[in-house]
């Protein structure tokens, strides 16, 4: 694996930070996107060998993260008619700093991990932690729900940078499978969003706080 | 002969999108059920036959699973038909649709003898199981959808997570593993520890979350508050069960790498942990569906600690998993009942159940006693078999606290469900039309029968089923 597959993940990291800082939902889903085409050709890369099979899985990542997931979601941003603003509970530049606390945490992290030789000085674990970390704050800080879903997407991306690791051993039917679940899910979501803004005109989340004990 | 499992349910739900009358689509779930478990005993008394795969396969827990999956499924299928009756001014649709796409995807996870295969099904269950819990369409059951979907698909992407871990620790060992669950299970000793630990940790977060074991277990309040009783009922009967198999296959790996005493700390702790929240939330519980749900919070803590102690404790555990499948039938879908007749599902207004609806505040009261471990019913076997598994691996503590835990949880539900069967119906209570009707109670009655069956005797076969699962738990392959 070359410097050039180091560098699509470097890009993958400062996605994160990206997308920590931005305080547009569009410019959000268009990171989230970016990623999900970088996360195909790098699926690509892992293989020496171009195949039917290799060629598959990440044209069907390119297909699904880069561009049909973010335009059911810009489509949603389109309909809730919402203020185009994030609206983080913490603030742009405290999130900026966790998440790139969180990425030197990964990377001193992977160091540790017994990783299989040859797999040792690549970028791919620390490039995992840190998008399942961005997927978290983001998940966690963030009062949107359309902005809830955009974190679980690079929760996802973050679990399917590690998968690099293990191309060989996940066969084919599983990664388009995992690939359908993210689908339907995000179908789902949009559905529920769409239901959410017409009962209370916003997608704020703090609005969904009926059931409590 | 084992995809046609999965097939049917599948055909049926393309079936159910197709038919344009509403109030025949409803009929094609028993038909459905009916189907299922003809194929489920087709399957357990002669495996094989056609279409056979090695990523579709049984083990002996999953035969045991496949089972009460099928008989729950089969027994809310009828009530749902009565239910749906009721429910006339709502289209059934998607919920029909649903609810077999449901019974497809719980049935792929029991039968996957592949770690990602599993996965896959497990996120399915939950996507299927969304619209259900919004079947009511209103602002309550959205926010519960909603958090329902935000948290179970956290959960079972660490999960997934977790598979991949679990995947490295053997490619990262030099293993060329299929992932399938035998060959990971004949890996097993030489699994990379680190690796399976932390696999091992993840995957009990992400299946944990699905089975609403304590600290991720707030979806569950809510979701089963909101969804039909039925809902409830597949979702607490039917999919925790299958979330509890799929930690079962985990943990079996584990153990047969020699990691038991790693594994059972952990559950024995996160299974005290759930039934002693659930104890807390449930002592002055207003709400008697929510209530139902901190007791499947509870009886998924019983599962945990059954199977961290292993030995006797897995058996009882395996025991348990029936019981509080068709246990959590019995409440749900009484519940479900009591709700409807009174329009509320609070303690403060639903009083005097017993007389508005002799048969299902009947069957309310005795599910509580039965779900509660009181004898003859089965829990009461099941969960002494987990107390006898406790005290001869020597954890004396754990028994200590499983005891005291059992009788909190036994006084806080007895006082909200007496408070809802006894007394009669306050003069402010909502007059409705609703009654107790054939098809939404003789499911419940049958349930009923068969926990108490199963408490007085089990049966020649069942019993082989249990042992035989038991032993291939504890025995290493």
């Amino acid at each position: 694996m070359g410097s050039l597959f180091d560098a699509l993940l470097i890009g993958v990291i400062l996605l994160n930070l990206f997308a920590l800082g931005t305080s547009r939902i569009r410019a959000l889903i268009h990171a989230a996107a970016a990623q999900g085409v970088v996360l195909g050709i790098l699926s690509q890369m892992v293989h020496e060998h171009v195949a039917v099979r290799t060629l598959l899985v990440a044209g069907a990542t390119i297909l699904l993260k880069g561009m049909l997931l973010p335009k059911m979601l810009l489509k949603a941003l389109r309909d809730a008619q919402i203020k185009r603003e994030v609206e983080p509970l913490i603030g742009f530049m405290p999130s900026i700093l966790l998440g790139a606390v969180g990425t030197a945490a990964a990377i001193a992290l992977a160091d540790r991990l017994p990783l299989a030789p040859g797999q040792a000085h690549t970028l791919i674990v620390p490039a995992a932690f840190s998008t399942l970390f961005t997927g978290f704050i983001l998940l966690t800080t963030r009062i949107k729900a359309i902005t809830q879903v955009i974190g679980y997407l690079l929760l996802e991306n973050g679990v399917f940078v590690f998968g690099l690791l293990l191309f060989e051993a996940m066969p084919l039917l599983v990664e388009l499978g995992v690939l359908l679940d993210l689908f339907v899910a995000v179908f789902v979501a949009s559905i529920i969003l769409h239901h959410i803004n017409r009962e209370f005109d916003s997608l704020d989340t703090r609005r969904l706080s009926a059931l409590k004990e | 002969m084992i995809a046609l499992l999965i097939a049917l349910p599948l055909v049926m739900a393309g079936l159910a999108a197709l038919v344009p009358w509403g109030k025949v689509r409803p009929w094609l779930l028993p038909a459905a059920g009916v189907g299922h478990l003809a194929l489920t005993i087709r399957v357990l008394l002669r495996p094989g036959g056609l279409w056979q795969t090695r990523w579709l396969d049984l083990d002996p827990p999953g035969k045991l699973m496949l089972l009460i999956l099928s008989v729950l499924f089969l027994l809310c299928s009828f009530y749902s038909v009565g239910y749906l009756r009721y429910r006339s001014d709502v289209s059934n649709r998607v919920f029909c649709v649903c609810l077999l796409l449901f019974l497809a995807a719980t049935s792929l996870v029991v039968t996957a003898n592949h770690l990602g295969l599993m996965w896959v099904a497990m996120e399915a269950t939950t996507l299927t199981a969304g619209p259900l819990i919004y079947f009511n369409r209103t602002v309550r059951s959205l926010e519960a959808t909603w958090k329902y979907l935000l948290i179970c698909s956290v959960g079972i992407a660490l999960a997934l997570l977790g598979s991949l871990f679990m995947a490295y620790s053997a490619v990262g060992s030099g293993l060329h593993s299929t992932l399938l669950f035998d060959d990971l299970l004949r890996e097993a000793p030489l699994l990379s520890k680190p690796w399976l630990r932390a696999a091992f940790v993840l995957l009990l977060i992400g299946y944990g979350t699905k089975m609403g074991l304590a600290p991720m277990h707030t979806w569950k309040p809510d979701a089963y508050g909101e969804a039909p009783g039925i809902v409830g009922a597949l979702l607490a009967g039917g999919l925790t069960n299958c979330a509890f198999l799929a930690l079962l296959r985990v943990h079996h790996i584990c153990r047969a790498a020699g990691e038991t005493a790693y594994t059972g700390r952990l559950l024995i702790f996160i299974g005290l942990l759930s039934m002693a929240l659930a104890a807390v939330f449930m002592v002055g519980q207003r709400d008697f569906k929510r209530m139902l749900a901190y007791s499947s919070v509870e009886h998924m803590g019983i599962l945990a600690i059954g199977l961290g102690v292993g030995g006797l404790g897995i058996l009882g555990a395996l025991f348990h998993m029936i019981n509080n499948g068709l246990g959590k039938g019995v409440l749900f879908l009484s519940a479900g009942n009591i709700h409807r007749a009174f329009e509320s599902k609070s303690v403060d207004e639903v009083r005097g159940a017993m007389r508005r609806l002799p048969l299902s505040g009947t069957l309310f009261l005795f599910g509580f006693f039965a779900i509660a471990g009181s004898p003859p019913f089965g829990p009461f076997v099941s969960e002494f078999t987990i107390l006898t598994g406790t005290f001869l691996a020597h954890r004396f503590f754990v028994a200590g606290g499983f005891l005291l835990l059992l009788l909190i949880v036994f006084l806080g539900m007895g006082r909200t469900v007496l408070s809802v069967v006894q007394g009669r119906p306050s003069p402010a209570a909502r007059r409705t039309s609703y009654r107790d009707g054939i098809l939404t109670g003789t499911p419940i009655v049958i349930s009923l029968g068969l926990l108490l069956l199963l408490g007085l005797h089990v049966p020649g076969p069942l019993t082989a089923m249990l042992n035989n699962a038991a032993h291939y738990l504890e025995v290493r392959p």
